[in-house]
């Protein structure tokens, strides 16, 4: 409920209210300081064995998670009341502005993102104490530790370099407006999940560190960092997909996917935890690929605090660069250092100890397994190759030069492709010893359906690239291989059994098949759109494609911190009205800033996407329109993705873990 | 700070940069025209194609790109033209010579070289495991095939 003051306007509060604000600060140094202890304290006991010392680690863990998520409400609360005696509300907020955007105005800038950062850290730690109950007591202990000594950097990083709470002295009357584009209820979410991601790697990194110290990785192992990474991989997924799909509509043309340095900073460990949450299921059945598993826990963190590099240091330009400061980057770049160097060496010193103990054919599900993690891997390392090459170029070679889509675009696909046509083939292989002939023969149906909707697509296609056919050959391939899969686990218990399946298997499925929905949804829109720019007078009509547009008006109205032009477009299709859209052009005052409000009619089969643009000296508009065929399933096919990691992560042996914690909590004998 | 609003004014415009008014009668010279633009980078700008800038100077070469169509050149005559003025840094894919063999070529033989070492670790962990006489494995090939 707004308090009287604010009702009056705003720089009418009293200045008392900010007293919030100094105890989110304080809450935030003294959160620094419990990290330092967690850090030191549960380490060194479990290096001597004491007890007392370990046990440091679970309340230390989360008294931290409650001093940075007071912090976080602090400036929150700052952000809501408008209190502009804070320089980063002033620079990044307005009182105008509707709430839902002041509060994702708080990690709409550098610092409020940086605690946001540090929040969802502090709350994977204090998961790992909460439900960590099962682990044997040093490992615990150590998997804190190394938890928090990320968390020192970062509230280093944050105290001295990055402050959100710092003061001005005179306080402004009204503040600068966060940047209209991010004004966007996909964007408001689209950090937070990325940064659960990001910071879920985390957890994978410190269990690897842990396992190095403790010189022991063994099925169990296996079993604890699955569920971490598989969570922080369903965020970075919906995440990703957010950003894809505010990018569709907001940029105002349609392109969803730019391979921009930024977006590839949250690509790079997205390949790699979806490498990793495949090699730790050979670790927890198999016990095999020990090494190779924590290596990527180490490199899955790294790419993420590379990411973190890349958008706040500037060293790449990028269309998404954010309060870049090179002074800020060089602090990220020493952490990224000691971080990632650290764990190296101490890989380098300790994995020869990890031996693996099952062995298997060159044709089996552990053989396949390899297979994903290679091209996995493999795509991951075309990205990062292609993200840094303008650096290495200039560096090494004296050219400044640009790597683009037009690169990507050639040099990514064909490890996709590869990773698709292998996907149905080693999902269905036997552990251990597997028989080729056997899943080859299975899948027979599916290929022949396959090829024969890609070649009816190629049919229905006239002068068109091969993109299209080969996406349908892809799509139908890997989720008829999924459906497949499905069915063969039920034997010959028939559907009945199909929903007693473990949700392991249904997760799989899902999953698998989200990935073929989006190769397919990709290649259809990529090679099947129509596009169509004029300039169009009131009262026109034009075709395009199988549709006819008109622009019937365009009046202009007020937002609530915006003007806009608002156009008053009708689609036909054979005569018959289908639709009447409204995109807008809007106007951002405060920013002097422009936006496109794209109207778009989302469709199974087809988006139509209208654009108004700018009034020409004739009376008539600019006016863009696309039709985007199976453009949903992109992101549908990434829900899918994420929604079959959730079935998955709800699977009853993770579940019996968690529980077995709580079970052994109550007792204290 | 003028940095970071630059870069705000120059992300202010991420409407669709060609204008109906650039646009070539010709619908085939268009689209080489679009495609053309699509690997030329903005140069003002962060990452962006001349085809997606709203820039000055985006709009100026998209309306070189096409004047030198209507003129007659080919594709790459027109691109090579535009790098002749601009440098290589307005190619959005570097051209696979020299040094930029490295972008091109690391990936896949990373792929080929973790494939190889694959195949070697499958071969010594086999080579381990098979301390086995022939009639051992030959009755545990034949065990295991039972089972399935």
């Amino acid at each position: 409920m707004p308090l009287p003051c604010q009702l009056a306007g705003p720089g009418f509060c009293p200045r008392t209210l900010s007293m919030v604000t100094e105890l989110g600060h304080f809450a935030l140094i003294l959160a620094f300081g419990v990290a330092v202890v967690q850090m030191l304290v549960p380490l060194l006991g479990a290096h001597k064995g004491w007890r007392g010392w370990m046990a440091v680690g679970e309340p230390s863990a989360i008294a931290q998670f409650v001093l940075v998520a007071a912090a976080f409400a602090a400036l929150t609360h700052a952000f809501v009341t408008s209190d502009f005696s804070l320089q980063l509300v002033y620079m990044n907020s307005h009182s105008a502005k509707p709430l839902i955007y002041k509060i994702s105005g708080v990690w709409g800038n550098h610092e409020g993102s940086m605690l946001l950062w540090l929040l969802i850290l502090a709350l994977f730690g204090a998961c790992a104490a909460w439900f960590g109950g099962n682990l044997p007591a040093t490992l615990r202990a150590r998997v804190l530790a190394v938890q928090a000594s990320i968390g020192v950097a970062f509230y280093a990083f944050t105290l001295f370099t990055s402050n959100p709470f710092l003061r001005l002295a005179q306080p402004p009357f009204d503040g600068r407006d966060l940047n209209p584009l991010l004004q966007d209820p996909g964007l408001a979410f689209h950090p937070p999940f990325l940064y659960l991601g990001y910071v879920g790697l985390s957890m994978a990194f410190s269990f690897a560190v842990a396992a190095l110290i403790e010189g022991r990785v063994d099925a169990a192992w296996g079993r604890w960092v699955r569920p971490w990474t598989l969570a922080a991989w369903v965020f970075l997924t919906v995440g990703i997909a957010l950003g894809s799909w505010w990018a569709y509509y907001e940029l105002g043309w349609g392109g969803f996917w730019f391979w921009d340095p930024v977006e590839n900073a949250s690509f790079m460990p997205w390949l790699l935890a979806a490498a990793l949450l495949h090699s730790a299921i050979v670790v927890e059945k198999r016990e095999a690929l020990k090494s190779w598993t924590i290596l990527l826990a180490i490199l899955a963190f790294g790419f993420s605090l590379l990411g973190t590099f890349i958008v706040r240091s500037g060293v790449l330009t990028s269309v998404h660069a954010f309060a870049t400061d090179p002074a800020r980057g060089v602090v990220i770049l020493a952490i990224l250092g000691l971080f990632v160097g650290g764990a190296l060496t101490l890989y380098a010193v300790r994995a020869p100890v990890m031996v693996a103990k099952g062995a298997f054919g060159a044709v089996s599900r552990e053989s396949a397994l390899v297979l994903n993690n290679i091209l996995l891997a493999v795509s991951a390392f075309v990205v990062f190759v292609g993200t840094i090459w303008p650096l290495v170029a200039e560096l090494l070679m004296g050219r400044t030069l640009s790597v683009g889509p037009p690169f990507f675009n050639a040099a990514f696909p064909p490890f996709m492709i590869g990773l698709a046509v292998a996907m149905p083939v080693g999902g269905m292989l036997a552990w251990k010893r597997g028989a080729l002939g056997r899943s080859v023969r299975s899948l027979w149906p599916v290929a022949l359906l396959a090829v024969a909707l890609a070649a009816l697509a190629w049919a229905m296609q006239t002068g068109r690239t091969a993109m299209g056919p080969i996406g349908v050959l892809l799509g139908v391939w890997v989720v008829g291989g999924a459906v497949l899969d499905l069915w063969w686990r039920t034997g010959s218990a028939g559907a009945g059994r199909l929903l007693r399946l473990p949700r392991a298997d249904w997760g799989k499925a899902v999953a698998h098949a989200g990935m073929g929905i989006t190769i397919f949804g990709v290649a259809a829109v990529l090679s099947w759109q129509q596009e169509d720019i004029r300039v169009a007078q009131i009262g026109e009509r034009f075709d395009v494609g199988a549709y006819a547009v008109e622009l019937r008006a365009v009046t202009r109205s007020e937002g609530p911190n915006y003007v806009a032009d608002i156009g008053e477009m009708a689609v036909y299709r054979g005569g018959v009205e289908v639709a009447v859209l409204f995109p807008e052009k809007r106007y951002y005052p405060v920013a002097a800033m422009p936006t496109t409000e794209a109207a778009i009619q989302n469709g199974i089969l087809r988006d139509l996407y209208l654009v108004l643009g700018d009034k020409q000296a004739d009376g008539g508009y600019a006016v863009r329109t696309y039709i985007k065929p199976f453009a949903n399933w992109i992101w549908g096919g990434a829900m899918l993705m994420a929604l079959g990691g959730a079935l998955s992560l709800s699977d009853r042996r993770h579940r019996v873990a968690a529980g077995a914690a709580r079970l052994r909590a109550v007792p204290a004998e | 700070m003028k940095a970071l609003l630059l870069v705000l004014l120059l992300w202010a415009a991420p409407l669709a940069a060609v204008q109906p008014d650039e646009m070539l009668a010709d619908p085939a010279l268009e689209a080489r025209a679009r495609s053309i633009s699509a690997g030329l980078r903005c140069p003002v700008c962060r990452n962006e194609s001349i085809d997606e800038s709203n820039a000055p100077v985006a709009r100026d070469l998209r309306l070189l790109v096409r004047e030198r169509l209507l003129a007659g050149d080919t594709d790459a005559q027109v691109v090579d033209a535009i790098v002749a003025r601009f440098g290589e840094y307005i190619l959005l894919r570097p051209d696979a010579s020299g040094g930029n063999l490295i972008l091109w070529l690391s990936a896949p033989a990373l792929l080929l070289l973790a494939l190889g070492l694959g195949i070697a670790a499958q071969r010594r962990r086999l080579g381990a495991e098979g301390d086995l006489t022939p009639g051992e494995q030959a009755r545990l090939d034949q065990l295991l095939d039972d089972k399935h």
